[in-house]
């Protein structure tokens, strides 16, 4: 099959420290990310709260599937030797998974989910934003689409913080029990080691510190239209990044990776 | 060799091609080959390799060599969709999307919305009841005036 596949190069900064295999390191965090929390979102699909967000949350995921395979793709051609992005994907263990311990949590409520979905939004529409200035032409080729995808991520979820904030004792509540569970949860996506600074060295990430203060802004803003508490986290859990996970994962991977691993190779 | 491949329909929304929607960038000969970029609209869009596969047998079958490239830059706009393209989408009851920096997409404008026209009685008294349609491309609106339902093509 004569499938096209995207023609861009990635391009590392001549004299900086990062490698092939930091770009790679990078590819499977952010891969990873976007795997897992799209897994997440798709256990939604025929159990929502009404058909609009059977709707909403499944198409979400699509978006962050995309990235998830772009991610995928390009690590495969990096690494060589056949692999594809369903190697990354579905024959991969628990332990050398690289996301943020926040998207395997799961689900819990809508209140939960869409919290959840709203806090990595704020996050990654900034750093997409950044990213289109990445010095990787095929990251910043594709931080063009996902900024304006994540855009509307924001948009969708804000409101529902929202609406769910300053509506009824019931869904305030639920909001606060969510806003208190994920709290020591969002910290870890700031995180910066010796990977993030190469990269960032090397042009490839950008500035922390602008997606930082982008996300505060926004956060701050919903939060206080919703009525809830502002957001001042003390702790953040950490050890996704080195594949330290919680045990919820041993479980998603049983159900996501289930067929490739019962029947290795199958094809549809 | 471009209105070949241009002429190949959208395979979802059918009445229109992917020339009308913008997706074929560049048609070149390399030699034997006709080589032709084509950009993905949504990043995960599921019908981005149907497409890439319908344009390359559309130009095979027109005696040609063909080889189809992903081009992911510059990113892929509702503004490259071709007047002709809006009309179609229209006459097929979807509304199409609003000028770029019309999206109402981020935080700044909570609950904003702004005002799309019936595709079939051209009011503006419509509403949304759903920011994802049959597809994630699409909302669903609702006329007050004429009452039907609709889609909206959404502006990305």
């Amino acid at each position: 099959m004569a499938a096209a596949s995207p023609t861009m190069v990635s391009r590392v900064a001549g004299d900086s420290d990062a490698s092939p295999a930091h770009l790679l390191a990078l590819l499977m965090r952010l891969g990873d990310d976007h795997l897992i929390l799209g897994h997440r979102l798709s256990e939604w699909c025929g159990h929502a709260p009404m058909l609009e967000e059977d709707l909403a949350l499944p198409n979400m995921a699509l978006d962050l599937l995309g990235t998830a395979r772009m991610c995928y793709d390009y690590a495969a051609e990096i690494e060589g030797g056949g692999k594809t992005e369903d190697d990354y994907a579905f024959l991969r263990d628990g332990t050398d998974f690289r996301h943020v311990l926040m998207v395997e949590q799961p689900n819990g409520d809508f209140a939960f989910t869409i919290l959840r979905q709203f806090f990595f939004a704020a996050f990654m529409h900034p750093f997409w934003k950044a990213m289109t200035e990445s010095t990787d032409v095929r990251l910043a080729a594709h931080a063009e689409k996902a900024e304006k995808e994540l855009a509307y991520h924001v948009r969708h979820t804000g409101e529902w913080v929202i609406r769910l904030g300053d509506g009824t004792d019931e869904s305030a509540r639920r909001m606060n029990d969510a806003l208190e569970a994920l709290s020591p949860f969002v910290g870890e996506m700031f995180e910066q080691d010796s990977l993030t600074r190469a990269l960032a060295d090397a042009g490839i990430l950008p500035d922390m510190d602008r997606i930082k203060s982008r996300f505060d802004h926004v956060v701050a803003d919903t939060l206080r239209i919703a009525t809830l508490p502002a957001f001042t986290p003390e702790f953040a859990h950490t050890g996704g990044r080195e594949g330290r996970h919680t045990e919820y994962l041993g479980h998603l991977l049983a159900e996501l990776q289930f067929m490739q691993r019962a029947y290795p190779g199958q094809r549809w | 060799m471009r209105r070949i491949a241009e002429a190949v329909p959208d395979p979802e929304l059918v009445v229109v091609t992917v020339g009308d929607l913008g997706i074929v960038r560049d048609i070149r000969l390399a030699g034997e080959t006709v080589e032709i970029d084509v950009t993905p609209t949504y990043s995960a869009c599921p019908a981005t390799l149907a497409i890439e596969l319908e344009i390359e047998t559309a130009v095979n079958r027109s005696g040609h060599r063909a080889q189809v490239r992903r081009v992911l830059s510059p990113a892929w706009t509702t503004d490259w969709i071709t007047a002709d393209g809006r009309a179609k989408l229209k006459a097929h009851g979807i509304a199409p999307p609003l000028p770029r920096g019309n999206t109402g997409a981020d935080s700044s404008r909570y609950f904003s919305q702004p005002a799309i026209p019936c595709p079939r009685c051209d009011s503006t008294d419509t509403k949304q009841l759903s920011a994802f349609g049959a597809t994630a491309c699409k909302a669903q609106y609702q006329c007050a005036s004429c009452h039907e339902p609709f889609d909206y093509f959404k502006c990305l």
